[in-house]
């Protein structure tokens, strides 16, 4: 590995750890200083390794510079209250300089980064403030990828982070390991977090493949973060890692090489992740030794009859059930296309039209879509004015290319058939 | 703007309770009728569910059941002098009790002959109860 390449990666793996460790121990009020140091350590890597060549172990050398710079500035801070205000701190920053150890053994980075999961995951800062922080903070992104991944700018993610981070100091929120009681109910908002860090990544309109699959990565990681912590490892994370290792392992499959969205029932099986559906599989079993919050359960299971491609009674009639019950505890326009569509295959178009035309979802282009869908094989002029009305609605180029290939092949068919009429009254006519 | 329009039209929305009236509580069905009608229930609250407009529910179990009367008097079960008993009910969002009744039209329990759903508008908060 080159130089460059082997920094770069440092910084994704690294970065996040020493800004965690020393945050965790100054406190959340200097997550800026915190930052600052990690930053500055990978600077003096770049100003020092192409000159001198790599240190024998590279990760040990940013350890030992971190734990100089943090010490350097806890010193400083001790010397200016030394002279400032003396008589009265003075005996405590002395002790503290002794004592401190900064602590980036394994047991601690973990746990420091677990902390700060939850003082981040907080809901007295808004969500997007909570993600673009968790992006920074626990995942180590640059301010120009977070702005790339949430379709912004530098200054507005800037801004953003800045406040939350205010936010966060005059709150005081502490990082510190909560006692099992407060994380059982704390827990929803971490959860709610990583899944829209994953969802963004999933469902990013951002041209950058790489960067939308580092996001969902991410989000599982600090998912098997949780689950890997005997405090956190609950039943609600275990059907969270479920449901995010099914829908990865579509990843491969879902675009092609031009980057657009392949659909569910045109991609390759054959580039379905096998290993990732297994461990999802495990994941979700785990979830089942509990009572878990349905939520996600359901999600997950969802999830889990999609990895088989094969159109069978079974795998729809279970699909329909689990979206009936998702709904029943958790309304989302999303979840009743997608049940009207389960009932299109468990009960046929027509009974799925008398459905979806209840749904009422008029300002939204997959309803129209799904109607167009139902009355392809129907109606197909009433289709087509479907798709025609989710096009006009459709936000995205790659959504409007989706639709208009599929008015296309209907304006073929209107063709063709248009043309075996003509066909038949000249042969009439003669 | 008719996003605007129909969420407000949303907040306006009264809660109607639908209970299930099944004439005869004491009839038993079998197992496989029951999974049939949990599913037919499920997916009947689904559609209302769908829309947005379902708001909560539950089954009532037939046993350990108790009736206390006047003075007191406790006796077992809905069912003493009375068959007729509610096995369950829905509480969904609608603006009006018809479109309530529309909802309970789809009800599993009314494939029972003599069964019925009453719909009833739930008093909360409209300043009259």
């Amino acid at each position: 590995m080159q130089n460059q390449e082997l920094i770069d990666h440092l910084f994704r793996t690294e970065f996040r750890k020493i800004t965690a460790v020393i945050c965790k121990l100054l406190g959340i009020e200097h997550i800026e200083i915190a930052e600052d140091i990690a930053g500055e350590t990978f600077l003096s890597a770049l100003e020092t390794w192409p000159y001198k060549g790599l240190p024998p172990n590279p990760t040990a050398w940013l350890y030992a510079v971190a734990k100089n710079k943090a010490k350097n500035h806890i010193t400083r801070k001790f010397l200016f209250a030394d002279k400032v205000i003396p008589e009265i701190t003075s005996s405590l920053f002395k002790e503290y300089e002794f004592d401190v150890e900064i602590d980036l053994s394994d047991k601690n980075i973990a746990d420091s980064q677990l902390q700060m999961l939850f003082a981040i995951c907080n809901p007295v800062i808004s969500i997007e403030a909570q993600t673009g922080l968790a992006l920074r903070i626990l995942c180590g992104f640059g301010i120009d990828e977070i702005a790339n991944a949430f379709l912004s700018n530098k200054e507005t993610i800037n801004k953003r982070l800045f406040r939350a981070k205010e936010k966060l100091r005059i709150e005081k929120v502490k990082i510190e390991f909560l006692p099992q009681a407060e994380i059982s109910i704390r827990i929803d908002a971490v959860l709610t977090t990583l899944y829209l860090l994953f969802n963004e990544g999933y469902y990013s309109e951002s041209q950058d493949a790489i960067l939308r699959k580092d996001l969902c990565l991410e989000a599982m990681r600090l998912i098997y973060m949780l689950v890997e912590n005997e405090q956190t490892n609950l039943p609600v994370v275990n059907s969270l890692l479920a449901l995010m290792c099914f829908h990865a392992s579509r990843f491969e499959a879902r675009k092609n090489d031009k980057g657009e969205m392949i659909l569910y029932d045109d991609q390759d099986e054959t580039l379905w992740d096998q290993a990732l559906i297994a461990k999802g599989a495990y994941y979700l079993n785990q979830a089942s030794e509990g009572d878990a919050i349905p939520k996600y359960h359901i999600e997950a299971s969802i999830a889990w009859w999609h990895t088989h491609k094969a159109d069978t009674p079974e795998k729809w009639e279970n699909i329909l059930h689990l979206f009936n019950r998702l709904l029943a505890i958790d309304y989302s326009p999303i979840a009743a296309l997608n049940r009207t569509y389960a009932v299109s295959k468990v009960r046929g178009n027509e009974a799925a039209i008398v459905e979806a035309e209840k749904l009422n979802l008029t300002d939204n282009h997959f309803y129209f879509t799904l109607l167009g869908e139902l009355y392809k094989e129907i109606d197909i002029p009433t289709a087509k004015q479907h798709f025609t009305q989710a096009f006009l609605l459709a936000r995205t180029s790659a959504d409007k290319l989706l639709i208009q290939q599929k008015i296309n092949k209907l304006i073929k068919l209107l063709q063709l058939r248009k043309k075996r009429v003509l066909y038949l009254q000249l042969r009439a006519d003669l | 703007m008719s996003n605007i329009t129909q969420q407000l039209n949303f907040n306006k929305m009264d809660e109607f309770i639908l209970f299930f009236r099944h004439e005869d509580g004491k009839k038993i069905a079998s197992p496989e009728q029951m999974q049939i009608w949990m599913k037919q229930t499920m997916d009947w609250i689904g559609g209302i569910a769908a829309q947005n407009k379902f708001v909560g529910g539950n089954g009532l179990s037939f046993d350990d059941a108790r009736i206390v009367k006047h003075n007191s008097v406790v006796t077992n079960g809905p069912f003493g002098e009375i068959k007729e008993t509610i096995g369950g009910y829905i509480i969904v969002k609608a603006e009006s009790a018809d479109e309530a009744a529309e909802f309970a039209k789809g009800c599993p329990v009314l494939q029972g002959d003599g069964n019925s759903v009453e719909v009833r508008k739930l008093a909360n908060g409209d300043g009259v109860h």
